[in-house]
């Protein structure tokens, strides 16, 4: 098992959550971020003084699956994600050694 | 020596005019010109009040519009509506008013009366009186299209249609129906169109340039799918689109009752059609949208409410109470048919509802005051206010449609696509709204 985190641009949260779907992905959980890598924020100015936006809103996306779905997914990301410009994002691969859901106490691959 | 009672009695009765002069001795007539006076000055008290409460409005405009829309955007929606009051009070004052309501050779438009030029020294102060209760009005027809273009508009641009809606269009139109109210005299009122308090002059205005300006916008990034669905975009804050909605609700019982610009007891009726058609609608609205769309949606109530008010604008003085509560239900249903009508069929993409609350039902209620008219059904009537609501659309709708494809292929109209992305907060003002909260488009 191993978990996916992609950092995007939120305005293709809404794409990529319905290619994820339809593609099987069962379930996924959606953090607002702020954060940079190579996107540069601004410099504005408040009332006459100096005011940092370097931190750039991002979502952060987070999905666990079977290692045999992990190329599937990342495939999806990268397809609606990159748009070609800085900014774009990153993706995480973690591993995971178990999962275990809660109502039928179950756990390994059946409980994702 | 010694004074008689009669002497005393005498001195007393004369003391006043010996000490104050033969003024104060009451006469028939200068009772008369006192009780004139107070009742002009009680005309002044109560135009100048209902401008208060009108002006308010802005207040009410501001909220709805950004209650309805994004939060990345609500520093932009406070400027538009900010200088739409600020540029718009200088305009009027430079040009509008004259035009509106100078003296008129045409019937078309007034052609004197600018920066207050025919005011002589001494001259009657109820000129600044009336300027102040029709400049707020001026500014509620301009404040209406700022939220039909909301969320991807270049500022500066908006600034311009602002100006040009104050001091041209606005004005033009209001010179044919209401010029005589002061100096000058229009085509249309001639005809006996009743639009008392501006369902027409005012709110179908701005209806009819906000739907100009969202079509020649185009819709937000995200509004329609590539199949042309309408896909939801929510706004950042209900509580205070409902704000918005009461302190509007509030400030029409200056728009409505204050019309009368005279201290007396019309107003009562005025006030009680005003509240009777807005309670209808919201009434109506939130049962539509409960059985056509499936849940009793705020957003819906709270148009619905805007709906009734802008529907009873026209005929406020001359419906009965009965009437104006049917004038608000039938609106209340309107505009939640309108607002769907417009997105998914029309694909425009309307933030607010800008264009069925103040162009559709500005319209409704035009017609509407003619049919309800208390003096009896008359087709004549009915014929002037059709006449008048299509004069309303064929001025203002190309005139307007015409000034946004100009400023659009010269300085641009919209935001480039990673503007309108980021937020128009950070784009076009260099600060956000809610510099604590983290927000996520």
């Amino acid at each position: 098992m191993k978990k996916i985190e992609a950092i995007i641009r939120p305005g293709q949260l809404e794409d990529l959550h319905g290619e994820l779907q339809e593609a099987g992905f069962a379930g996924i959980s959606v953090t607002e971020i702020r954060g940079y890598g190579r996107q540069k924020g601004h410099k504005e100015i408040y009332r006459g003084s100096e005011y940092n936006l370097e931190f750039v809103p991002k979502v952060k996306v987070e999905l666990v699956c079977p290692n045999e779905t992990v190329e599937k997914a990342i495939k999806i990301i990268i397809n609606i994600c990159k748009t070609g410009k800085i900014g774009d994002g990153k993706i995480f691969i973690i591993p995971i050694e178990d999962a275990i859901r809660i109502r039928t106490e179950e756990s390994g691959e059946s409980a994702i | 020596m010694k004074i008689s009672i009669k002497s005393m009695v005498a001195i007393l009765l004369f003391a006043p005019i010996l000490i104050f002069g033969a003024d104060s001795i009451p006469t028939i007539e200068k009772n008369a010109q006192a009780i004139a006076d107070v009742q002009n000055n009680a005309n002044f008290i109560w135009t100048l009040l209902a401008a208060f409460l009108v002006f308010f409005m802005q207040a009410g405009f501001a909220m709805v519009e950004t209650g309805l829309t994004r939060a990345k955007n609500a520093v932009n929606i406070m400027m538009k509506n900010l200088m739409d009051f600020a540029f718009g009070s200088l305009a009027y004052w430079l040009i509008g008013f004259g035009i509106m309501f100078g003296v008129t050779a045409t019937g078309w438009f007034g052609t004197n009366g600018f920066l207050f030029s025919d005011f002589a020294k001494d001259g009657d102060p109820w000129l600044y009186a009336f300027w102040m209760f029709q400049v707020v009005f001026a500014a509620t027809a301009a404040t209406i299209v700022s939220g039909a273009m909301a969320e991807r508009t270049k500022f500066v641009s908006y600034l311009i249609y602002s100006v040009v809606i104050s001091a041209l269009i606005y004005p033009v139109f209001g010179s044919w129906a209401w010029g005589s109210l002061y100096h000058g005299g229009g085509w249309l009122e001639g005809l006996g169109f009743i639009d008392f308090a501006g369902s027409t002059v005012v709110h179908s205005v701005g209806g009819w340039a906000a739907l100009a300006g969202a079509i020649v916008l185009g819709p937000r990034i995200g509004k329609f799918t590539k199949d042309g669905k309408p896909k939801a975009i929510p706004g950042h804050s209900l509580t205070l689109a409902a704000l918005g909605t009461f302190i509007l609700w509030f400030g029409w019982f200056g728009f409505n009752p204050g019309s009368t610009t005279t201290a007396n007891t019309d107003i009562a009726l005025i006030a009680i059609t005003t509240n009777l058609s807005a309670a209808a609608g919201t009434i109506a609205a939130m049962f539509t949208a409960w059985f056509a769309i499936g849940k009793p949606d705020g957003s819906m109530a709270l148009n619905g409410a805007l709906a009734g008010l802008v529907a009873i604008t026209a005929g406020c003085a001359n419906v009965s109470p009965l009437s104006a509560v049917i004038i608000g239900l039938i609106a209340g249903v309107l505009v939640v048919y309108s607002v769907v009508f417009i997105e998914r069929v029309l694909k425009v993409d309307d933030p607010v509802g800008a264009v069925s609350v103040h162009a559709v039902c500005g319209a409704f209620g035009t017609l509407a005051a003619g049919v309800f008219d208390v003096g009896g059904f008359s087709w004549s009537v009915v014929g002037v206010q059709v006449l008048g609501v299509v004069a309303a659309f064929l001025w203002v709708f190309p005139a307007a449609f015409i000034l946004f494809k100009v400023i659009d292929k010269t300085i641009g109209l919209r935001v480039t696509k990673e503007e309108e992305l980021e937020g128009l907060d950070i784009g076009e003002h260099g600060m956000e709204a809610y510099p604590d909260f983290e927000k996520v488009s």
